[in-house]
Parts: structure tokens; sequence; C-alpha cells
């Protein structure tokens, strides 16, 4: 990984490890290099906040994973293991096992998740059934047994309605209530609050977090918003043009960011203190990924930039599992 | 800056409401026929708020998807009509206007709106999408419209090279900004934000909330900002309007709403806000959700989901009542049984 709790390297065999991944999009202007090198390590029960602006990689790195790119996109390098198996290896057959069934994901948007002619008991039975050797007696109990967990009220009466008669909040917590299903390993949640309203993201958030406790469901929270994963994350990587600039315990990112971007991501959060005064704004814009610049990819954007950032920043790690891409990190370099 | 500064209104309202009514249909003219009784729908998506607007104010409106927010904005800005209530600008009521004032009242208020990829026409040029407005309404005449829209693409940091791009050729943030510099080319002094910077990333919503703090400044603008983002809300307004199904509960002071909030809602809403704190935390999130405006509870619309809540408030709408010094609040804890 990049950065490795040296504690908790020791202490368990990582469920989700990923090494180098390289997920690149051929398009008739050039290659678009989505995700750049990538390294992840994911512990059993561990929530990671994947944090980065549009174009930053984030999804991509989400969806490679789940082996869920489509041509022209490709995983051209890395190594992914779950639970000991080498996801690179698997045919059609063997995605289609997982997905769902050990990993299982919730996109931004319910509306698209959930077909829209069937009943939720038949999609939450079939999502089931798809995976278990059970009846659909069993699969109506586990479904019912769901519902209950992601706090949905009267669940026998939402099993039997159609999407469109619930609202967006509701539709969210049947996705992630499908997610729950097979009891899955990992949970991949691309942006799922970024539809809805506070009230409902407090809620949200706030069950996620206590079946991840509760079940020991591994969580990657991917999202725009540091604010969000504040709350929720033990660990939060910050990715930028394709790749992870910054990566440490939530504590650390938030209260004590090496990387100057991170910095400016939490610097241009509006609140209280900003009120009255200019918010600290991070100048330009995310560059293109079809012709990033030599080095750093931050650098024309950076108030710390050196000459040294000509040139591509190395990966330090700290010996406490921190792990920054800078050639001139905040708070100077550590021994 | 301050909610008690002494201008006077530059923008009021007053029972402003908008509903909207599902008509019969023919199937259902048939079915009453033969003697279903298929009525008209009606939602209230906004039934009754009152405010006053100063000039030079920032007043934010916050409210859950549902609540009436844009439907208020688009009232204000003419793009919806009004179903009840009236509109006064610069003190002059819009049934009571003469020409000339309407035709100040419509240039005066312009909105921005949330989406930038659809708020602009994909087929025409960035110098005719903000130019043409102006010299439509004779502010500009057409030889000079080219230097006129390069002056204002460079106000709201945009490189004047690019006047003969299209839309698609800008980034979400540069496509905000040309919104922006088309609501300025009519010279308005009201500018409604609806969500405008809702669908930017953080470090493009930082720079866009800088750009309207300076616009603020040059152009003695007033602004109504619409958002469900506290966090934004209390950094730019001044003043907060608090709405719930289509209702005004609360109406403060920035400082006033946020360190002393009074409506259960508003004080639930803070609890709800992402905190750019690392640590633990332990709340209760808000019960249930924003209820149906076509079935809206009885009495205060806020009871089912409220932790206080007690047996008038089942029965009883709360009115809004003053409860210190320029703030008013909606709930029946204010005025003891």
């Amino acid at each position: 990984m990049i950065g490795t709790n040296s504690a908790r390297a020791q202490a368990a065999e990582n469920l989700l490890s990923i090494k180098g991944l390289k997920t690149h999009f051929a398009t008739r202007a050039g290659v678009v290099k989505a995700v750049d090198g990538v390294d992840i390590e994911l512990a059993k029960g561990e929530i990671l906040g994947l944090v980065g602006e549009s174009g930053s990689g984030k999804s991509i790195t989400g969806f490679s994973i789940l082996g869920l790119i489509d041509p022209p996109g490709r995983v051209v390098s890395g190594s992914m293991t779950y639970n000991g198996k080498d996801l690179t290896a698997l045919n059609e057959e063997g995605w289609r096992q997982l997905r769902g069934g050990d990993i299982a994901m919730i996109f931004q948007d319910p509306s698209m998740t959930l077909n829209p002619v069937l009943r939720i008991d038949a999609q939450m039975i079939e999502a089931m059934q798809a995976h278990a050797n059970v009846n659909r007696a069993q699969a109506y109990a586990r479904a019912r047994e769901v519902l209950v967990m992601v706090g949905i009220p009267s669940p026998d009466e939402r099993l039997r309605s159609y999407p469109h008669e619930l609202s967006g909040g509701m539709r969210q917590r049947i996705a992630i209530a499908i997610a729950l299903m097979n009891k899955p390993g990992l949970i991949i949640a691309d942006e799922p609050t970024t539809a809805l309203d506070v009230s409902i993201q407090g809620q949200i958030i706030h069950e996620m977090k206590k079946l991840c406790r509760q079940v020991g469901t591994a969580l990657i929270w991917v999202t725009h918003d540091l604010a969000v994963v504040a709350g929720l994350a033990d660990r939060i990587a910050v990715m930028y043009a394709g790749r992870i600039v910054e990566l440490g315990t939530t504590e650390e990112i938030i209260e004590n960011p090496r990387h100057p971007y991170t910095k400016g991501l939490i610097d241009s959060v509006p609140s209280r203190s900003t009120r009255g005064s200019r918010l600290h704004q991070i100048p330009g814009m995310t560059p293109s990924l079809l012709n990033l610049p030599q080095g750093c990819a931050f650098r024309e954007r950076c108030a710390y930039a050196v000459a040294a950032c000509g040139d591509e920043p190395l990966n330090t790690i700290e010996p406490d599992g921190r792990a920054y891409r800078c050639w001139n990190p905040l708070g100077g370099p550590r021994p | 800056m301050t909610t008690q500064s002494t201008s006077e209104a530059i923008l009021e309202f007053q029972g402003l409401a908008k509903s909207f009514v599902t008509p019969i249909g023919v199937i259902g003219h048939i079915a009453n026929l033969f003697g279903a009784r298929v009525k008209k729908t009606e939602i209230k998506a906004v039934a009754g708020v009152d405010l006053q607007v100063r000039r030079g104010e920032v007043v934010g409106i916050v409210g859950e998807s549902g609540c009436g927010k844009s439907t208020v904005a688009r009232m204000l800005a003419g793009i919806a009509s009004l179903s009840a209530g009236e509109i006064s600008y610069q003190g002059v009521r819009v049934p009571d206007m003469t020409r000339e004032q309407r035709r100040a009242f419509d240039l005066g208020v312009q909105m921005i709106f949330q989406d930038p990829f659809a708020s602009l026409n994909p087929r025409m040029r960035v110098v005719d999408i903000i130019g043409e407005p102006a010299v439509v309404h004779g502010i500009v005449k057409s030889s000079e419209k080219r230097d006129y829209v390069t002056g204002l693409m460079e106000k709201v940091g945009l490189s004047g090279a690019y006047a003969d791009r299209y839309p698609h050729q800008f980034s979400g943030g540069q496509r905000q900004r040309i919104g922006i510099a088309r609501a300025l080319a009519v010279k308005p002094s009201v500018l409604i934000c609806d969500e405008a910077v809702a669908a930017l990333d953080v470090s493009i919503q930082a720079q866009v909330l800088n750009l309207f703090m300076d616009l603020r400044e040059e152009f003695d603008l007033t602004y109504l900002f619409i958002s469900h983002n506290l966090g934004v809300v209390e950094h730019i307004s001044d003043r907060v309007v608090i709405m719930y199904l289509g209702k005004a509960v609360e109406v403060a002071s920035t400082e006033d709403l946020f360190d002393n909030p009074n409506h259960p809602y508003t004080r639930l809403l803070l609890e709800q806000l992402p905190l750019l704190e690392a640590r633990e935390r332990d709340y209760q999130p808000i019960v249930g959700e924003l209820p149906s405006p076509l079935k809206p509870p009885s009495g205060c619309p806020f009871h089912p989901r409220c932790p206080h809540v007690m047996d008038r408030c089942k029965s009883h709408m709360p009115q809004l009542l003053p409860v210190g010094p320029g703030r008013v609040s909606a709930c029946h804890l204010n005025t003891p049984a």
C-alpha cells in the first residue's frame, strides 16, 4: 500500500490489496490515464474515504476493483487481490459470482440502479438467489431483515412497492439493503449521498457506519466532499489526476495535511470560520488527463512548488503509515 | 453587512404562494359520469412566504428538496406566475408599476441557475450568449457588443479571447462564470442564485463564491442565495430563511441562526451539517423524510419529525412570531400554552 500501518499489517492479512493499478482509456485524442498507479490496502472492516474532484480517477478506481470498465477503457497493469484471490485473472463467470456477492457496489443515483418495472421484493430475492442456494421464503426473510437494518419502516409494505413509489432517500436505502443481502466482505459506495438532502445524508452515513461496525464489512466510500468522510472513515486517500497524492488516518489528513492539494481542499470548504472573509482558493483547474504536465501534476496550481517538482514526486512513506507524493510537503520533510 | 442596516427594502414580497393543480383529464371526466368522484389535486408548493430584502444584503434560503425554495426563486425572477401574494420592487407593487418601472424590475432581478450545462444554449457563441440580452434591451449598441462582452468576461475571470467559443469548450466552473456574466450584462441590482455552486467541485466552488463576493462590492449587488448547503449559506449570507414544506419556519441573521437556532427543525438541520472534524460524532439523525405536499400533516408541518412534539402541534399551525430583534420563528415552544 502506499503506507502500511506496521501494526495493522502484522495484525491481519489484508482483505483487499491493490498494487500499481493503471486504468487507461484509448480515445481518438490520445490515451487518457484515468487511474495511473494506485495502491490501496484495506483491512477487514476498515472504512476508507477515497476523496477527489471530478476527473481525479476516484470512481474509475472503484469500477476497476469490480471489473466494470468498458471499452475503450482497460485495466492495463497492476495487481488486485481480494481475500487472496487474484481479481485480474477472473473470467466473466468469476466476476459475476463476485459482484453483488463478496463485493457489492452502491451507485450515486438510486433511480438508475433499481429496475423500474419490478417490485422491490422481486429485485431483492433475485439478488439473493443469484448467489446463494436459498428458496424464495428464505430470500424474502433475508430481504425483510436487511430492510430493517437500513432503517426502513414497515418493510413488508415497502417490499410490495415499485421504485417510483419511493422517495430518493428511500430508494438509496433499498440500494444499500440490496448490497448487504449477501453479507459482502467489501462494499464500494460511489458518491451514494451526493444526490440526497443533508437530513437524509446524515441518516444514511449514520446507518452505514453502524452497519459496518456491527457486521465487519469493509467500505470504500468514494466522494468529492471531505466533510462527509471526516465523520465516517478510518483512513482517507486523496486522489489527484489519477494518483493517490496523500494517505493517512482521518485525523492526520484533516488536522495536519502534508500535501498542498489536501490543504487546499480543506481550506476551500466554506464554514463558519470563513464567514465574511474570502475563501482560500486553489488557482486554475484540474489539468486535462490527456496531456499532464511533466513531473508533479499539481505543480502549476501549487503555491509551494519548487524546482524539484519538475520531476515525478516519489511516494514518501512515513513509519506510521502516512504517505504523500510531494517534494516540498507542508511541515517539512521528516526523518 | 448587518441585518440592522437602515437601507430600504429593494425587493419585498408578501403572502407569496404557488399551487400546481393536476386537472381531472378525459378519463377522469368519463369516470365521474359513472359516479367515481375524481377530483383535481392541488399541490401547494409555496404556501405564503413574506420577506423583505434590503439593498446590498445577502439573504440565504435553505431547505430540503421539495420545500419550495426554488419555486420562490422562479416567481421572483418572473419565470413562474404567482398563485397569490404580491411582489414589490423598490417600493412599488408589481401591478402598480408603470412601463418604465416594470422594465427596471424585469432587468433588475436576474437569475443564475444550478446546472451550467443546461442553462447555456449549446449552439450560440459566448459573445452572443452574454451580449444579446444587452443589445436587445438597448444597453449597448450592436457595434459595441464585443467590447462590452470582453469587459464582462474579464470581470468574471474569463479571458476575453474565448468570446468566440461555444459552451461545450468550457469546464463546469467556466460555464457558471458565463452564466454570471450573462446575468450581469443587463446591469441588475438583485441576483437570484438557485443552487448556483451545487454542481461545482469544492475548489471551483470556492473560486465562484469569492467571485460573488467581489462582484457584490463592485456592482453594489443584492443576492438571494438559495441552497441546501448550510456551510455555503453560512459563509455568504447576512440573513437566512429556513423553509419547510412551502413555508418559512425561521428567519434570522446568520449569527443568531447558527449560534442559537430557535426552531427545532433548524436545530436538527445544523446537527446534520457534515463538519471538517475528525471525531466520532454522536448524534441522532432527523427521523423520517419531508412529507408529501400532496398530503401535508395537520397543524405544524414539522410535527411528525419533531422531537418536542406536543398535542397542540398536531392541530394548530404555529404562526411566525418575533423571538428577538429582527428574527422570527414559527414554533409553539415559543408561546406557552
